[in-house]
């Protein structure tokens, strides 16, 4: 077994560590930089609960290993909001429109659903499902959150005409 | 879209859009979760599992394990058996013990053998490897109906046999109404094994502190009486237990009793001395956790009427519950609650038999057993009207219970107490556009695409009176389902409630509050709901049966009562009037004579927590209150025929989808899709909605894609996301669902319970738009999921069939 | 489901990769995307000595349009080439192929080369290469070969590379001249995206009066490696591809290949079912092809 030092960003921080080989980057997460917001459900790449954007664009965390990610830039769940205590409006969306009951899934389907927003502000319902097909959910059956999606899409429209995208803590 | 529904806008929030305050936490990823939990020096688990069926355990070999690096321990079943008591089972079965590790024998194929403990769960795995077991092999026994046939190997030798249960039950005169109706039909149908399958597997942490004599537990958990069975498990008291019910649990849907794991991992701390973690991986979950569903067989017989009323049905039932016994079996029990579903049939017959075989345990699913015994209902229906060349609508709406008929007691004795059945169907098939379906559906089979429209009425029974406990098990004399809540006003005015249970997507906390909010005539946003631990909290019976919003519900608000009630009397005394001569206005007590004169919350606070002297004689002071509310109509128990009152309350769903088959390949397209819902008052109609599209994604699951699939030797084929196939959201279709409202009479609202909604249904309905589509061709099929594979193979022997 | 130890090396070269699979003797793996081999190692169904990393290798990352072909580098995201303009104007079939592949999040992360390499009987991107003729290039002990697409896959998870050999790039001929050019690809699965029961893809040609002059068609999921339909391609050559020429060409279409059978399908089933999505592949191609749109 090796051990490896590693140096990355995550969620705009810059995180240095000494990982064994076999840890996953979603184990490093959340057992080594204790960003437990990130989910673990069944570690062979089926279920997107363990989705972070890495270098901007939504992956497995459970596919990859820690050593692999060293010089990348990570965003997790925690990472989303503009200022802790605060939501943007893709998460003030969820809440809108009750995309979630468990939340287990939820920080996969953010992040999905930012990888989707970054590339187009007019998805179709089949691109919101298509960006969405690889995280499964047990409670939703995912009308809500293609709504919150869909509202986000619209909300952010309109912002860019106005400025801005934060919504605050209330 | 859902259609919004205003109960003549008489509630201030009840029944209002709100957002549910739980979704906060979870979308900035501050959900707290079992595998989050992180105390310092815990230890982690991994477990050794059997490869074979059925094989007798000869020796189990540690001594590597041991040597490896960061192992502290290995434990197996022999020294289980002696350090702890044997797991609850429902039934009376003394002989078919189960404890949290094999004991002598390994029973299926992933059965929990041993368990490795060490400083990682990666050390663990390792050492796991590394523990030689030596294993007889025995041949496995693993279809239910020939489990039962004489000679069939014995899953628990000391019980004798592979039966668990068997009992016959007849309401009304069967053998009559099958003697004299004008036709009789019968048929098998089948469910195959499925689950609820959360995203988040079962997980919990136990620690030991000897200084306090108290066991701690975080777990993912949904179960009633878990701090009871374990401290009865551990041989310790039961207030040396505290499970902390604040815990975040990412989906259960029934199944997360995790009872077994939690015993292990309680043992482990009191021996190690430190804290424990099992979190079952995915692969642990899906074979050794123990939480598969329902496995059914159903004979089905059924008596009617040349006009199409249905006089009576006999119903086999034979569940296949697996190697080990926990509460499955009673899922058998539930259903006679509907045994006849929303329809006016005088007479059924109920075969309820339990089997064992070298399978992975079930455990409680969503339902109960109530959506495998809709879908046997609505099957029967359906056939019944192709039978007689009649519409299936036009059947339905003849036998359907009528509003006028409410409250309507079945043959088995409970007792439906509101609906309006009708309405609900009809406001179903309007927002469905039935007629453009029926036309869409003939201009697909004209162009040589199988297409059908498929119907379910279906019941939701609400409210967990599990009367069923004692019905199948005589020697279990348990009546009581009751919960409890506690509210209080503190020195700010601020409310808090506690619960004292876990939560898993439901919304309870938002329930509460709008409950108490609605009766103290304050923003439930400011009311603050907690989930106590189980030392302090209140005994609860934990969301099962559907039954959080009315026993919770009706919990809360009788705490709010009496706080009102005592608000009013401080306010009347010191205002110099009696109680009836003020009124309570959003939280002020005003003298109705004039009201000018009145007292603020705030001032009313004041006095209660800190002006005795103002107190009306014989007032407690403080504002707290706890309300104890037991099942409405419960009580009793079932009499020597089996005729009971179970679920106090009645939800009713009609569902209507279009389905079209590709003519070679057999996939199922699931079009247009619109359910009717009546669950009464909704008490958060955003909550209930959702529970409603996500129990119609399970159950186009378990009708079209998943299954535990086990192969003649006994092994699982489907054990792991890659096989066990969850729907995503491209199987499942746009969902309108339209709301109806027949309040119910027993609860402080009018609400009905709701968490089962759509997966009582769905399945039902999606068989018969498949059936709808076969039927054309001749052909017909009553198993469930009916895969790719399956619908192919028919409708290829179809097509062959055209000369 | 942790894996089992391993010793971990990031390659900065093809040579230094292929250096590193040498030494492993047999006990190295190499490691692109990982969607397929990571689930492999943490339910231990796989157990290298040493995982070699050539993620960050510059000379497997890119997209080369030459003179009759477009090359893809073996690290090449299954997302770029999805976006890759290069690839939906020179080799149209894979760019179709490629939407039906996993996920957004799998193909974020999953390499074209790594789909080959692992050679899943039901994956796309074999099926798309094999129908398109491409050549695999491999490196092994400094030394460069290239392995022609029908020689590649030998059977399920097993292809024609060497122990230290290291698949490169994969090189895909442009059709030229041949006419109006359609593609189809056709998959049937439980769930959008699972693994294919059975796919079907075809590329043909049509000349301006509407005959097909060119076709090249395969079969995938329902064998032990996809397979080329030579058989019906040339029966199909020079007609309009009407439903009558199909049904003729298509009845012995999986005479001599031996039919997969397992819990999502029978032998039977995808046998009968092979051909239904042949036929709609070709109808499909032969659609675009029609409207111009490749």
């Amino acid at each position: 077994m090796s051990e490896h030092k590693i140096a990355l960003t995550v969620n705009g921080a810059r995180r240095e560590a000494e990982v064994p080989s076999r840890l996953t980057l979603v184990d490093f997460l959340r057992d080594v930089l204790a960003l437990t917001g990130t989910h673990v459900g069944c570690e062979h790449g089926v279920c997107g609960a363990c989705s972070i954007l890495l270098d901007g664009r939504p992956v497995r965390a459970c596919l990859m290993f820690a050593v692999q990610a060293d010089g990348a830039e990570i965003t997790t769940v925690e990472g989303l909001a503009p200022e802790p205590g605060t939501l943007d409006l893709l998460q003030d969306s969820f809440w809108e429109t009750h995309a979630l009951q468990c939340g287990f899934c939820t920080p996969g389907m953010l992040i999905a659903a930012r990888g989707l927003l970054a590339e187009t502000l007019t998805p179709s319902d089949e691109e919101i499902r298509e960006a969405i097909g690889g995280n499964l959910c047990r409670c939703t059956g995912y009308k809500q959150i293609v709504d919150a999606i869909k509202l986000a899409a619209e909300r952010m429209r309109q912002s860019n005409a106005a400025g801005g995208d934060r919504v605050d803590a209330d | 879209m859902s259609t919004p529904i205003e109960p003549g806008g008489k509630f201030r929030y009840i029944a209002r859009k709100r957002r549910t305050k739980e979704d906060r936490r979870f979308i900035v990823g501050a959900g707290r979760y079992a595998a989050d939990i992180a105390l310092p020096g815990t230890l982690h688990v991994a477990l050794v599992a059997s490869p074979y069926p059925f094989a007798r355990i000869l020796s189990i070999d540690p001594r590597a394990a041991l040597a490896a690096p960061g192992v502290k321990a290995v434990v197996t079943g022999d020294e289980l058996e002696r350090a702890t008591g044997p797991l609850m089972s429902g039934l009376d079965i003394p002989k078919v013990k189960r404890y949290p590790l094999a004991v002598g024998l390994a029973r299926y194929a992933g059965e929990w053998i041993a368990a490795v403990v060490a400083e990682s769960r990666a050390l663990a795995e390792d050492a796991a490897e590394l523990v030689e077991v030596a294993y007889e092999p025995l041949a496995p026994v693993v279809d239910p109906e020939a489990a039962l046939e004489p000679g069939a190997p014995a899953v628990h030798p000391d019980h004798g046999s592979n039966l668990l249960y068997r009992r016959k039950f007849v309401f009304g005169p069967v053998e009559e109404d099958f003697a004299r109706a004008a036709h009789r039909l019968s048929f098998r149908a089948r469910w195959n094994r499925s689950s609820t399958v959360p995203i988040e597997t079962f997980g919990v942490t136990a620690s030991w502190n000897p200084a306090t004599q108290l066991l701690d537990v975080w777990a993912s958990i949904q179960m009633p009486k878990f701090p009871d069975q374990i401290a009865r498990a551990l041989r310790i008291p039961g207030n040396a237990v505290r499970v902390h019910f604040d815990v975040d649990v990412g989906g259960s849907y029934g199944v997360k009793r995790g009872i077994k794991h939690s015993v292990l991992a309680g043992y482990l701390a009191r021996k190690l001395g430190r804290p424990i973690r099992l979190i079952e991986d995915r692969l642990e979950n899906m074979r050794g956790g123990d939480a598969h569903g329902p496995d059914r067989i159903f004979d089905m017989s059924v008596a009617f009427e040349e006009n199409g009323i249905i006089r009576s049905l006999r119903i086999r039932a034979l569940d296949d519950v697996g190697a080990h016994v926990g509460r499955a079996p009673l899922q058998l029990g539930k259903p006679i609650g509907a045994i006849v579903g929303p329809y006016r049939i005088g007479s059924v017959e109920y075969e309820a038999i339990s089997v064992t075989t070298n399978k992975t345990p079930e455990e409680a699913v969503r339902g109960f057993g109530q959506s495998p015994t809709n879908f046997a209902l609505e099957t029967a229906v359906d056939r019944v009207a192709r039978h007689l060349g009649m519409d299936r609508i036009a059947l339905r709406r003849l036998n359907l219970i009528r509003h006028d008929e409410f409250p309507y007691t079945i043959p088995s004795g409970s007792t439906y107490d509101s609906g309006d059945y009708h309405a609900v169907l009809e406001k179903a098939l309007a927002a469905a556009g039935y007629d453009e379906l029926v036309r869409r559906r003939d201009a697909a089979r004209a162009a040589g695409r199988p297409a059908g429209i498929g119907i379910s009425c279906c019941l939701e029974p609400s409210g967990g009176n599990a009367a069923f406990e004692p019905l199948l098990n005589p020697k279990n004399e348990t009546t009581t389902w009751m919960e409890v809540c506690g509210v209080k006003v503190d020195l700010n005015g601020a409310i808090v409630a506690t619960m004292g249970t876990s939560s898993s997507g439901q919304g309870h906390e938002t329930l509460a509050a709008t409950a108490i909010g609605e009766i103290l005539e304050r923003d439930p946003d400011t009311i603050r709901v907690v989930h106590s631990d189980s030392l302090t909290a209140l005994p609860s019976n934990s969301p099962v049966g559907s039954r959080m919003a009315i026993m919770l519900g009706g919990a809360a608000a009788g705490a709010a009562e009496k706080i009102k009630a005592a608000m009013i009397r401080i306010g009347a005394h010191n205002l110099g009037a009696a109680p009836d001569a003020v009124d309570y206005s959003g939280g002020d007590v005003v003298l109705r004579a004039d009201p000018a004169k009145h007292l603020t919350w705030d001032r009313i606070v004041e006095i209660a927590h800190r002006k005795f002297h103002r107190l009306p004689p014989g007032l407690e002071p403080g504002l707290q209150a706890m309300h104890v509310w037991e099942v409405p109509t419960g009580g009793a128990m079932p009499g020597p025929d089996g005729r009971v009152q179970m679920y106090p309350c009645y939800a009713f769903e009609a569902h209507v989808v279009y389905a079209e088959l590709d003519p070679v390949t057999g996939q199922v397209r699931l079009g247009r899709y619109a359910v009717g819902h009546d669950c009464g008052t909704m008490i958060n109609p955003d909550i209930v909605h959702g529970m409603t599209y996500g129990g119609i994604a399970h159950g186009i699951g378990a009708a079209l894609y998943e299954r535990f699939h086990y192969d003649a030797a006994g092994q699982l084929l489907s054990g792991s996301f890659m096989d066990y196939l969850i729907p995503t959201a491209h199987e499942v279709p746009e969902i309108e669902i339209v709301d109806h409202c027949t309040p119910s009479p027993l609860t402080t609202f009018g609400q009905k319970g709701s968490g089962e909604a759509g997966y009582l249904g769905a399945p039902a309905a999606i068989a018969s738009a498949v059936n709808d589509a076969l039927a054309p061709l001749g052909a017909q099929i009553a198993t469930l999921p009916m895969t790719l594979s399956a619908l192919g193979e028919i409708l290829a022997a179809a097509h062959a069939a055209i000369p | 489901m942790k894996a089992a130890n391993f010793d971990y090396a990031r390659a900065a070269t093809i040579d230094e990769a292929c250096r590193l699979l040498a030494s492993a003797k047999g006990d190295g793996k190499i490691i692109a995307g990982g969607q397929t081999l990571v689930p492999l190692l943490v339910m231990r169904l796989a157990r290298p000595a040493l995982l070699i990393d050539i993620n960050r290798v510059a000379e497997l990352q890119g997209i080369e349009v030459e003179e009759g072909a477009v090359t893809v580098k073996a690290c090449t995201r299954q997302a770029v080439a999805l976006g890759s303009a290069e690839i939906r104007a020179k080799a149209p079939l894979l760019a179709k192929a490629l939407g039906f592949v996993g996920h957004v999040q799998t193909r974020n992360r999953g390499t074209v080369g790594g789909s080959l390499a692992n050679a899943d009987p039901s994956a796309e991107i074999g099926l798309a290469s094999l129908v398109l003729e491409a050549e695999i290039v491999a490196w092994r002990k400094g030394s460069r070969r290239t392995i022609p697409i029908a020689e590649f896959f030998r059977g399920p998870m097993t292809t024609a590379l060497e122990e230290d050999e290291c698949l490169t790039a994969i090189r895909f001929p442009v059709w030229r001249g041949a006419g109006r050019i359609g593609t189809g690809f056709q998959e049937l699965s439980p769930r959008r995206s699972d693994f294919a029961l059975a796919a079907a893809a075809a590329q043909l040609a049509l000349d301006d009066k509407g005959v097909c002059r060119r076709l090249s068609v395969g079969v995938g999921g329902i064998a032990g490696s996809p397979f080329r339909a030579e058989r019906v391609a040339q029966r199909l050559v020079g007609t309009r591809l009407e439903a009558g020429d199909l049904a003729a060409a298509l009845a012995d279409l999986t005479d001599g290949i031996e039919i997969m059978s397992d819990i999502h399908g029978s032998a039977d089933y995808r046998r009968r079912v092979a051909a239904a999505l042949v036929a709609r592949a070709i109808d499909e191609a032969k659609r675009y092809a029609s409207a111009g749109k490749g």
